[in-house]
């Protein structure tokens, strides 16, 4: 397991390194001056080649990504405009901040919100998934087939928007969707994120649901669960210890697809319901040809992406002994 | 008698019509015998000894006649009854060692889990019997073997494992569903031999379900032959062995390689394929199938059918005297075309 964790986490880290690059790279191409952003709204030509160089684009670029490669693990000053300690990712002089800061303040809007639609489309939607295995072609289950078909079928902006104008707007079931730190108030805390997650659930059980039973009705079927009820267990323990453990290996394999990408920046639900999470974050980056920012925030996409593999694939050993970490 | 098998019908409703699995069937095993079940893939074995354990799902398989184990009747006893019986009183083993053990658990957990169950002991104690049992179904270094994934063991080690899964509760009954049929030829015998021992040790009733009468030979006491949900043939395995007198049974005997045949006579395998069990062929279901008609004619093999008689002892299902059977075993393959 040590050794698999340790090849992985190499491997992702030059991964990371290549996306850094090819992004670094295409960034270069667009006709963005950050020099002049730093420089400012009144900028002569004198001051704006004197930002030029203390920003180092008056280098070639491998030496730019190098240097900015560096700033990762030593921190990075630019003279005049602001120090970015390690670990640095560039300095964004739309906010007049250093990026990891902005990402730091943002990421955990991003991770509150995938962490708790997550339970709630898990639970949900694995749940309906065992009950209409269960009871295959009964009500419920035509019911729960239905119904992912529906959830499957919306879109967060319509959902979110319906929903905000009608729980938040019109009946002020719920408030106003707004991140409040839950060290500062655990409460405001769930209080303002329930509807995003909520809306994001509706969205995101329906996969789970169909898997599910998919799965379980496969798994009712195996020999093993017929010999697990040949020696006597009881029907809810043939269920849960039996049939379940087998759909748990696609399971986690989409569920780390869709946190990775909820990670990465949930940028229409948190453009719907105004939260300042990663996706937004972005989103602003790209209007004001912020490109550290915008740099930065791939990063924590990919990073994210990169990091559930590595989890999924160590969490299949975990699951199943057949499995050989390799 | 231990386990009493009475007009046993099992029908599946399904879309395409009522398949009739299993067709009044009647048998019994005492204790500590061997019964083997011997027919084609497809003649109601498998359903007939999932009903004895309630294993039918309610809604699809309508079952009817009696089934009494130690006096308690089975049919439309409770679940919780069900549940006490299965594993402690009457355990089962299947045909695929390796899709009928959970890939999730360990060997050991597995086994301790049955005894556990029906015992209420502690992890702890549970584990020892699991040891115990492995050892006694003969895996080498079993203290350390128990903690082996079911990947881990090797096809005949494997089914020695369901074996002492099975018996870990001592149960009175045990029905082996083909267990030797997904082995190599070498583990069959030994599988055979290790189930005639333990039964030898502990008095359990078996009942050894399978398709190769060379099984049966060496391991039964009584033989029960089905055909399309059916009991043809029914005697001791001597009787059936020895003197065969159902063409079905003969055509079982004669397609098997002479070199392992358990008689010698000039018998020839049977022909075509089984009926369908949703229409089934009217009178005798082997009609279509048997060379044998052409002595009686179409009108009293397809007229009514033909049945077990009741009583016990060697009978079968078929109209032909037993002079014209005496007489038909032993010609040369060659007359009976
Ligand atoms: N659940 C079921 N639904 C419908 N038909 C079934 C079901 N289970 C078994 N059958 C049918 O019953 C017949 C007997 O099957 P089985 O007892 O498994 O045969 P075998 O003698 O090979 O063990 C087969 O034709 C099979 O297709
Ligand atoms: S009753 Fe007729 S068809 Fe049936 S087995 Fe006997 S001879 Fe053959
Ligand atoms: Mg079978």
């Amino acid at each position: 397991m040590l050794r698999f964790l340790t090849r992985r986490v190499i491997g992702a880290a030059v991964i990371l390194v290549i996306i850094s690059g090819v992004t670094f790279f295409l960034f270069f191409v667009i006709p963005a001056d950050p020099a002049r952003l730093a420089c400012g709204k009144v900028c002569p030509p004198e001051t704006l080649a004197q930002a030029r160089h203390n920003l180092g684009l008056d280098q070639p670029v491998v030496v730019q990504f190098v240097s900015w490669l560096g700033g990762i693990f030593f921190g990075r000053n630019y003279e005049g405009l602001g120090t970015c300690p390690a670990p640095c990712l560039g300095y964004s002089f739309v906010n007049r901040a250093p990026v990891f800061e902005t990402i730091i303040d943002r990421l955990p809007v991003t991770i509150a919100l995938t962490i708790g639609a997550s339970v709630i489309f898990l639970t949900f939607g694995v749940a309906t998934g065992i009950l209409a295995a269960l009871r295959q072609g009964k009500p419920l289950d035509k019911i729960a087939s239905i119904s992912s078909l529906v959830g499957a079928s919306m879109q967060i902006y319509f959902v979110g928007t319906l929903a905000m104008y009608f729980f938040v707007y019109q009946a002020h079931i719920f408030p106003q969707p707004k991140y409040i730190p839950i060290t500062q108030d655990p409460l405001g805390w769930f209080g303002g994120l329930l509807l995003p997650w909520i809306v994001l659930a509706i969205i995101f059980t329906a996969n789970y649901t169909r898997m599910t039973r998919s799965t379980m009705v496969e798994n009712l079927a195996e020999d093993y669960v017929r010999t697990a009820r040949a020696k006597g267990m009881s029907g809810r323990s043939v269920v849960l210890r039996f049939a379940l453990r087998g759909t748990l290996t696609p399971i986690i394999t989409i569920f780390g697809v869709d946190l990775g990408q909820l990670i990465g920046g949930a940028i229409i639900t948190e453009t719907t319901f105004g939260l300042q999470g990663i996706g937004r974050l972005s989103v602003r980056a790209v209007d004001n040809s912020d490109l550290p920012t915008l740099m930065a925030t791939v990063l924590v996409a990919a990073g994210a992406i990169v990091v559930m593999n590595i989890v999924v694939d160590a969490l299949y050993a975990v699951i199943d002994p057949r499995v050989r970490l390799s | 008698m231990f386990l009493e098998v009475n007009e046993l019908t099992v029908d599946f409703h399904t879309e395409d019509g009522v398949v009739h699995a299993v067709d009044r069937l009647s048998f019994q095993v005492e204790q500590g015998t061997t019964l083997g079940i011997v027919g084609e893939s497809g003649s109601g074995k498998s359903v007939t000894n999932l009903a004895v354990l309630g294993l039918h799902n309610p809604e699809t398989a309508k079952i009817s006649g009696s089934i009494t184990f130690d006096g308690q009747e089975l049919i439309g006893a409770s679940r919780s009854t069900m549940e006490r019986l299965r594993g402690d009183r009457i355990a089962m083993i299947f045909q695929d060692p390796l899709t009928s053990l959970s890939p999730f658990h360990t060997i050991g957990a597995q086994i301790a889990e049955v005894y556990r169950k029906h015992r209420g002991v502690s992890r702890s104690s549970a584990r020892d019997r699991a040891i115990e049992m492995l050892d006694r179904v003969g895996i080498p270094q079993p203290k350390v073997r128990v903690d082996d994934y079911p990947h881990q063991f090797s096809g005949g080690m494997r089914q020695r494992a369901m074996i002492a899964m099975a018996l870990v509760c001592d149960p009175g009954l045990l029905i082996a569903d083909e267990p030797t049929t997904a082995l190599d030829v070498t583990v069959q015998a030994q599988i055979l031999d290790l189930l005639s021992e333990l039964q030898e040790q502990s008095g359990t009733a078996i009942v050894l379900i399978t398709h190769d009468l060379g099984v049966v030979a060496n391991t039964a006491h009584d033989v029960l032959v089905m055909y399309a949900g059916r009991a043809v043939e029914r005697g001791t395995m001597h009787e059936v062995l020895r003197e065969p007198r159902h063409p079905y049974t003969w055509g079982l005997l004669g397609s098997m390689p002479s070199l392992r045949r358990p008689v010698d006579l000039p018998l020839e395998p049977v022909r075509g394929t089984p009926p369908s069990l949703i229409n089934l062929p009217s009178g005798c279901p082997f009609h279509p199938r048997c060379d044998y008609m052409k002595l009686l004619g179409k009108e009293v093999c397809a007229g009514d059918r033909p049945e077990l008689a009741p009583e016990h002892g060697h009978g079968d299902a078929c109209y032909l005297t037993l002079k014209q059977k005496a007489e038909q075993r032993r010609r040369p393959v060659e007359e009976t075309k």
